[in-house]
């Protein structure tokens, strides 16, 4: 189980995470909702220890990993995988280094079994024969998959997915749902997904918090969120311009007025009749 | 409010001083950082390959540069020994300058330039794409796996190409003193080697000591805080290059003094 209690991380005088109290279940999948630059990502980076906050902890079974460094913390992270959403594969690495780094690193494992293992990651993810590639001549999707693969391959209790369907086509992105779903399935691996595509977190999540100004405004399964009257909340899963989320969003009379103002302020293009 | 006209002043003074500070004790605890990685066990496949990288890919364009130095050191102490009738002096001159502190400082600011960018562009990106993040959830030290191996890669390939290009540098002066100011090659190879002695090889493979630990420490270090995209890492790798070169002189201009009065 992870208890992440009254965590608090502020840049540069932003309180991103305010107070922050969240638990997550062992062998659920809980998804993480919220706006673009809402904290999702920092609060994943808390969870393993990415990160450091001003307060609060992350208890992961019992242990609080804020206050690990050195090897302890490193023994701690052997728990977990996470795909970030870059998939951040290492670029002077093959398909077959990456996914096959964490087995080098920390086993000793011997080079046959190693590769067998590499293969039945890739194929767990729907990708063969491309061991020799380098993550520059990979798809977005296919890239994600090897970065699942990899962050698989040490067969973690806890997986942590960033943005796992942001920047892939819907039909891959409903791919890597699947894989979502068939990991918690078949493995009971712990999931954490942070995501802003509901079409997403209502495929995979068995619950839903979302995050909104630093803290978590509403948890629950996703037919609760669905009906939650939280209007913050319906705002989010509803993609409603109009709501009490007004933050970053252009200035409405100044858009109301487009192209008029605009023209105003630029002058039209010589070029147009 | 009334402010003193020194206030702005003394401000942007205290800004400057308080970034240095951060600075050098970034650098310090990452040095530090580094040497007690030292003491686990080492990817020796990693040191090889960086080995290749640095001493390898450098060496010709060390060899072209101190080839070439050593013909101008030459030609421009001709200039003033041919005045005083005392042109056998040019080898002693080229090979004491060579040895003692072009060598090693030609060779180390090439070095920053060549592979210290590489390496703050490489480190920088890497941390820009997460892959630095990526190694840490893999519970792997960067420090241990990133600074290490290109640090003991540098500390055995400076040095060796510190020798070498001494030996390149007298090379260019022996092609000038022989072919240009008509020196005969023994009595040249005579007095290049009659001034030398251990202290003045010593010094110099120590110098370059020194400078592969400041550059690959410099640039491992902005690499690791590189942030912003592409533009960081542009930033990153011209800051590790200025910095390293300014540390590489203002070391040389250390070390040089201490052997003065240290080492007789």
């Amino acid at each position: 189980m992870i208890e992440i209690k009254d965590l608090s991380k502020t840049f540069e005088g932003h309180e991103v995470l305010q107070h922050l109290n969240l638990t997550l279940k062992t062998g659920e999948t809980t998804v993480i909702i919220g706006r673009s630059g809402s904290g999702k990502s920092v609060l994943l980076k808390h969870i393993i220890g990415l990160m450091k906050p001003e307060n609060g902890s992350v208890l992961i079974d019992g242990v609080d990993i804020t206050k690990l460094t050195g090897p302890s913390l490193d023994e701690l992270r052997k728990k977990f995988g996470m795909l970030f959403q870059g998939a951040a594969l290492f670029d002077s690495m093959t398909v077959e280094e990456n996914v096959g780094f964490p087995l080098r690193e920390h086993t000793s494992m011997a080079e046959d079994a190693v590769r067998q293992r590499v293969q039945e990651c890739l194929s767990l993810v729907g990708l063969a024969n491309i061991d020799d590639l380098r993550p520059a001549e990979l798809s977005g999707g296919m890239r994600k998959r090897v970065g699942l693969a990899r962050a698989l391959v040490m067969n973690p209790e806890i997986i942590l997915y960033d943005e796992p369907t942001t920047g892939i086509d819907p039909i891959m992105a409903d791919i890597i749902n699947g894989l979502i779903i068939a990991l918690r399935d078949r493995l009971k691996m712990t999931s954490v997904v942070v995501t802003h595509d509901m079409v997403s977190a209502y495929k995979v999540a068995d619950r839903i918090a979302m995050l909104y100004n630093g803290t978590i405004v509403e948890v629950g399964t996703p037919e609760e969120i669905r009906r939650s009257r939280n209007p913050v909340v319906q705002q989010f899963i509803n993609g409603h311009a109009a709501g009490p989320i007004q933050e970053g969003l252009p200035d409405r009379r100044v858009l109301s007025r487009w192209p008029r103002a605009f023209w105003k302020s630029t002058g039209p293009r010589k070029d147009a009749a | 409010m009334k402010v003193s006209r020194l206030a702005v002043p003394a401000a942007v003074a205290g800004a400057a001083v308080v970034n240095f500070l951060d600075y050098a004790g970034s650098l310090y605890m990452l040095l530090v950082q580094t040497v007690a990685c030292c003491f686990r066990p080492i990817r020796w496949r990693l040191v090889l390959y960086e080995l290749w990288k640095i001493g390898v890919q450098s060496w010709f364009i060390v060899s072209l540069s101190c080839f070439f130095v050593g013909m101008v050191l030459a030609f421009q102490s001709a200039y003033q020994m041919k005045q005083l009738a005392a042109e056998i002096y040019i080898a002693s001159l080229v090979s004491l300058s060579m040895v003692r502190e072009i060598g090693p400082v030609i060779t180390a600011l090439i070095v920053a330039g060549r592979v210290g960018s590489a390496i703050a562009a490489e480190l920088g990106t890497m941390k820009v794409t997460e892959q630095i993040d990526a190694l840490q959830t893999l519970a792997v030290d960067p420090v241990h796996y990133l600074v290490v191996p290109r640090l003991l890669a540098m500390i055995v390939a400076l040095p060796l190409l510190t020798v070498w290009a001494d030996a390149v540098g007298i090379l260019g002066g022996l092609m000038v003193g022989t072919m240009k100011l008509d020196i005969q090659p023994a009595l040249y190879w005579k007095m290049t080697m009659v001034p030398l002695v251990f202290k003045d090889l010593g010094s110099g493979l120590l110098k370059s000591v020194i400078f592969a630990v400041i550059i690959c420490v410099v640039s491992c270090f902005q690499g690791f805080r590189t942030e912003g995209g592409a533009e960081g890492v542009g930033r990153a790798t011209t800051q590790a290059v200025v910095s390293s070169f300014i540390l590489t002189i203002f070391a040389d201009c250390i070390l040089t003094a201490l052997i003065y009065f240290a080492w007789r």
